[in-house]
């Protein structure tokens, strides 16, 4: 005979440590901004972030509020839809679609605009872009995005895209 | 009081201490309340005693049966609930016409030629901005408002990111900000000294220390200061100052905060060009002291943690020369 309260106790605890990851805030656990960070040997960043802050709401709403401060709305288009730099939001990747390889983008720029962030903002910041353009590109968890705009007037917010399989772009050089 | 130096008294935070005319209207419509609502609870409680103790006493209680009161008793109770529906009519009749008197006078409140100045709330700190008659003298400072006593202040109000609202306890009531609105409100502060005010509607992890100071000083005292503030920073003078300045210029720094007459112009974080003529540091976080800017600058988080402000790993040499040029901005 199964005891109803333990079930449901059980329950609940499973529901609290499955929705700790989403709203882990790691105020404690910030990495400073180092200025002359070197690039590890293969060229790449560790991906230790990458899961950690793609799982977690916070650090997708934190990407959203780092896009317009930092202006990477001012080339990629308010919402990532492209303006002078290419839009976020769509399939064509032309430097790669991974959270490390979008990370990698920001940290040490790209050909023809893509300005280094490296040193100037810290890592977790960089890590909590690339979950937003994660999520701008559709590819965040269904719990993880928001589910309503900021603004007060009714819309949709700007990561409720479907998803598209990523594909690489050609660049004419 | 009046006679002490413009920057002498510290006012005790709070709404049952008014030093304004709005402040006033509001404290006294609520002195009027408490005491009403005092008296209605002394007759409640006389009258529950009074109808105890005399219930006891009746001799009709003894009797087996349900009781029946009689034709007096009916008459009486008629006449003492008549009159008590008079009073409570009355006296809500009176709150009601009081209350919406002070509102009133509230939202009219507007003197002539009031001195504007735009607040504007972010996660947790305070953009204070005087415009000029020209572009060029618009005065930007963060989490402090210096204001001329007596003189009517016109208050432009908003928020950038979540819901905050504006509190001055001694001049005025909570103005919610909710993105997207302006308000517009007239405060003034009557008395010379130093104000406290907070934000009073949970905004996020740092809401409790999002303070924002007010000084009140004589027209003299307010005009050389709005002269300071609407100066470029300090120059730098001494090689580690220098050193600092250049830090602040070319690193991370330059990103958020701007100081006006440098390279430094982000647009995101408090304005710091007269940054060390503050009384707090972050919005109330800290006393600004040599000690707790150098603790501030080596890591955010520990004095303000969920701050926007990330740490910067620097070597001790450029952390003790950048708050040595920090430190200069008067």
């Amino acid at each position: 005979m199964i005891n109803r309260a333990g079930v449901g106790f059980a329950l609940v605890l499973c529901q609290l440590s499955l929705g700790c990851e989403r709203e882990d805030r790691p105020f404690s656990r910030i990495t400073p901004i180092r200025p002359d960070t070197p690039l590890d040997p293969a060229g790449m960043p560790l991906a230790a972030g990458a899961h950690h802050t793609s799982h977690n709401a916070f650090s997708v709403s934190q990407g959203q509020q780092l896009f317009e401060w930092f202006n990477c709305s001012g080339c990629h288009g308010g919402g990532g839809g492209g303006h002078i730099g290419p839009a976020l939001t769509d399939a064509e990747w032309r430097y790669g679609s991974s959270p490390e390889e979008i990370h990698w983008s920001i940290a040490n720029g790209r050909p023809n605009g893509m300005p280094a962030f490296k040193g100037l903002i810290s890592d977790d910041q960089i890590w909590q872009l690339s979950a937003y353009v994660l999520a701008l590109n559709g590819r965040a968890p269904a719990d993880v995005a928001p589910g309503r705009p900021d603004s007060i007037s009714v819309g949709e917010p700007p990561v409720m895209h479907d998803e598209q399989k990523p594909k690489p772009e050609k660049v004419n050089q | 009081m009046a006679l002490l130096a413009s920057s002498g008294c510290v006012w005790q935070q709070g709404a049952l201490q008014p030093r304004g005319p709005k402040a006033l209207a509001i404290a006294e419509l609520g002195s009027l309340f408490f005491w009403v609502a005092l008296l209605v609870l002394a007759l409640m409680v006389v009258a529950a005693v009074w109808a105890f103790a005399r219930g006891a006493r009746r001799a009709d209680l003894s009797e087996p049966g349900p009781f029946v009161p009689s034709e007096a008793t009916e008459r009486h109770l008629t006449r003492a609930v008549g009159a008590s529906t008079l009073v409570a009519v009355l006296l809500l009749a009176l709150l009601l016409v009081t209350s919406v008197a002070t509102g009133r006078n509230l939202a009219d409140f507007a003197p002539p030629k009031p001195l504007r100045v735009k607040v504007t709330a972010h996660q947790w700190w305070w953009q204070i901005e005087y415009p000029g008659d020209k572009p060029d003298d618009t005065a930007v400072t963060a989490n402090e408002l210096h204001v001329p006593a007596g003189r009517p202040i016109e208050l432009e109000l908003k928020s950038v990111d979540v819901i905050h609202s504006f509190w001055l306890p001694n001049l005025d009531g909570k103005h919610d900000l909710i993105p997207s609105r302006v308000v517009k409100t007239i405060i003034q502060a009557d008395d010379l000294g130093t104000y406290s005010g907070r934000c009073a509607e949970f905004c996020g992890y740092q809401h409790a220390h999002m303070d924002l100071v007010l000084v009140a000083e004589t027209p003299t005292d307010f005009e050389a200061w709005l002269a300071t503030q609407r100066q470029h920073a300090v120059e730098p003078a001494t090689p580690t100052t220098q050193h600092g300045k250049e830090l602040v210029e070319q690193g991370p720094c330059a990103l958020c905060h701007s100081i006006s007459g440098t390279r430094a112009r982000g647009g995101v974080g408090p304005d710091l060009s007269h940054f060390a003529s503050h009384r707090t540091l972050a919005a109330g976080a800290a006393p600004l002291s040599s000690a707790s800017l150098h603790d501030w600058l080596k890591d955010p988080q520990q004095l303000k943690p969920g701050t926007q402000m990330p740490a910067i790993a620097l070597s001790p040499g450029d952390l003790d020369a950048m708050t040595a040029y920090l430190e200069t901005l008067r």
